[in-house]
């Protein structure tokens, strides 16, 4: 819209630009189909018969929702589309509340030891998830966690990354609100809470956003800690499709579409909070 | 309704000091407006008073009660921020009903309150607004509404206009004012706008480098200025400080202008015969008065060459060179000399002050 505005006032320039947008649009376009494809492929192919699968045709000759139809009668996949509901959630839920916590704390408090357990906190970040697995299995296993809820979540509920995020955004927070807060008689956590948790809420949104997709899709560790498959979440619920029988691409596509639509109800809520620069108009103008 | 008294008020931040012990009693209902240059420590003090920095020494006692431990919100006062700091993700209802937060009071009751502050600050028509939707002196208004919807013991405000426009700064100068002598309410008011202090203080306190050089009221102040820097600091234009030395003409103390030729009779017996000492003669623009012949009485009189002209209406601005060194005169609204004229310009002899040019304390006053 404004380049539309500036285009047409000024002719000279709208000359000038043509050239530059149509590179720009090109490369988002190639970007898009490149993106777009193996999802589109998914969709088609959820609408395919088992015999169509290889058929590598965009459109289905004869689209038909019996897939869908058999994926949500059998309840195994409810179930597990509850479980990783249920765990994305507890944990998405669980990670706002204390990550923001420490990052807030870091950010704001002033006190012996805090860049210590910053940096203990980030060191945290260069450790590759596959080295955790097994000290958080024998953990899971020793407290008896393997194969229940507890245990799949547990080691997620808090991250380094959303701390590290949030004490980022924290930072950004100016004092005054928080001092005249403290004036107004507010205790340390009304503070927190009521005041400076509001004014990042783009970052919560983000932060949120991340780790219920994390969750979401998270496959090798509930793999690992589920044994029974009335635990299993979804992605692993589905991969148990390839293994039983022949793989039954068909199924597998129609699940994964049917997972698709909590994360993009997740995104559509959340998108309009990022939206940066909520904060200043507290401030002078 | 509250006493603040400040006893030797230390603050370090490591090995530095920003307040040096410092003395201050603030008497209830009172107006005390702490005014000084940047960086002297005016908001350290003020956020000790409010409990936000702690004390590294000396002690605050508001109503006869030591609170160096007291939390904030144990004071019973309010402050408001240079920045504001209201809160963009509520309503003007809900930022002023904030500060009712804690409070037991029943609903209605806040609400009535919250009502009533904001038909006192001009409000009403706002309190569903957002600060994103709000001017500059609006939400300035809200967030002394927030301060006042409590009704404190004391108000404390930060610079609280330096973010406003001149003309609007005029304004909310004047309903902060107002306000105090609707409220009665005790207030510390910073400011680094000798104006604002002039204007809205019962007594001001000049600070400089973490000390309190002098406290009066305004008057007194722009009457007797301690010293150079009080003199300098209150009063607009500033007042003229010309170098000089003290002589003994004919058995009486003169000082004498140095490189002007002109010298003034120093008749206070306030200054010991330092023979030869050096001071600093002041005047004030408004005190040094253009005109066409010397005048009668004793005083200054000088000569020299218009360099600048302001005609303010009231009154002109004269800018001159006397001798290599710049003085401001004025002249009565209606004269307005030209650059270039040769003009003189006298004052009398009630109207100069005398410095110590090492020491910068005042001398006498003439
Ligand atoms: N957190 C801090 N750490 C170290 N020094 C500080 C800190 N806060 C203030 N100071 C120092 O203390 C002195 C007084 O600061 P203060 O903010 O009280 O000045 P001020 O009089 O309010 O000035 P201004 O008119 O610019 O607001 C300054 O020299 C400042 O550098
Ligand atoms: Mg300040």
């Amino acid at each position: 819209m404004t380049m539309n505005v500036a285009a047409l006032e000024n002719p000279v320039a709208r000359r000038s630009i043509r050239p530059g947008r149509i590179i720009i649009w090109t490369l988002l376009f190639l970007g898009g189909v490149v993106m777009m494809t193996p999802i589109l492929f998914m969709l088609s192919t959820s609408l395919k018969d088992a015999s169509q699968v290889y058929d590598l045709r965009l459109i289905p000759e004869a689209p038909s929702l019996d897939n869908y139809v058999a994926v949500l009668s059998d309840g195994r996949f409810l179930r597990w589309f509850l479980n990783s509901l249920f765990v994305a959630v507890c944990v998405t839920v669980s990670n706002v509340f204390f990550d923001s916590l420490v990052g807030y704390t870091l950010a704001k408090f002033n006190f012996r030891g805090r860049y210590i357990v910053f940096i203990a906190i980030l060191s945290t970040l260069m450790i590759p998830t596959e080295m955790l697995v097994i000290p958080w299995y024998l953990m899971a296993s020793n407290f008896g966690w393997v194969d229940t809820y507890w245990g799949i979540m547990f080691p997620g509920m808090m991250t380094a990354f959303g701390t590290f995020l949030m004490k980022q955004f924290f930072e950004t927070v100016p004092d005054e609100f928080l001092e005249a807060g403290r004036v107004d008689g507010l205790n340390e956590f009304t503070i927190w809470w009521r005041v400076a948790m509001p004014l990042v809420t783009p970052a919560i949104s983000a932060l949120a956003i991340f780790t219920f997709l994390g969750n979401w899709t998270a496959f090798f560790w509930p793999l690992i800690v589920t044994n029974s498959r009335d635990l299993y979440t979804l992605p692993v619920g589905l991969s148990s499709f390839a293994v039983e029988q022949a793989i039954q691409w068909e199924m597998i596509m129609t699940g994964a579409s049917i997972a698709t639509i909590p994360t993009l109800i997740v995104f559509l809520l959340l998108q309009r909070y990022i939206v940066r620069g909520v904060m200043l108009a507290g401030l002078k103008g | 309704m509250a006493n603040i008294v400040l006893n030797s008020l230390v603050k370090k931040y490591g090995n530095t000091t920003a307040v040096h012990g410092i003395d201050l009693q603030v008497k209830d209902g009172e107006f005390v407006v702490l005014v000084g240059p940047s960086g002297c420590g005016k908001s350290t003090t003020l956020r000790m008073i409010a409990g936000l920095e702690d004390i590294s020494g000396g002690t605050i006692s508001i109503d006869g009660r030591v609170v160096n431990e007291a939390e904030p919100k144990d004071r019973n006062i309010a402050m408001v921020f240079q920045n504001y700091a209201i809160y963009p993700h509520m309503t003007v209802a809900q930022n002023i009903g904030f500060g009712l937060y804690t409070s037991k009071l029943p609903e209605s009751e806040k609400k009535k309150r919250i009502e009533e502050t904001a038909k006192i600050l001009g409000l009403e028509s706002l309190l569903g607004r957002r600060p994103s939707q709000l001017s500059g002196g609006q939400r300035q208004r809200v967030a002394i509404g927030r301060a006042m919807v409590r009704n404190p013991a004391a108000f404390l405000f930060d610079e609280p206009l330096s973010n406003l426009d001149a003309q609007l700064r005029t304004q909310m100068r004047l309903e902060i004012k107002r306000l105090h002598q609707r409220l009665g309410t005790t207030i510390v008011f910073v400011t680094h706008d000798q104006v604002e202090a002039m204007t809205m203080a019962d007594r001001i306190v000049v600070m400089r480098d973490g000390r309190i050089l002098q406290v009066g009221t305004p008057m007194e102040l722009y009457d007797n200025p301690a010293d150079i820097f009080t003199a300098r600091f209150i009063g607009s234009p500033t007042m003229n400080l010309l170098p000089a030395r003290l002589v003994d003409k004919a058995g009486h103390h003169a000082a004498e202008l140095n490189g002007l030729g002109a010298s003034v009779a120093v008749s206070a017996g306030g200054i010991s015969g330092a023979q030869g000492a050096e001071v600093l003669l002041g005047v004030r623009p408004h005190d040094l008065v253009v005109s066409s012949q010397g005048n009668g009485i004793q005083g200054l009189s000088l000569s020299g060459t218009v360099s600048v002209v302001e005609p303010l209406g009231s009154e002109t601005l004269v800018h001159l060179d006397v001798g290599g060194a710049s003085v401001i005169a004025s002249a009565p609204g209606k004269v307005i000399p030209k650059a270039g004229e040769r003009v003189a310009v006298n004052a009398s002899a009630g109207s100069l002050y005398l410095f110590d040019s090492k020491s910068e304390r005042a001398l006498c006053r003439m």
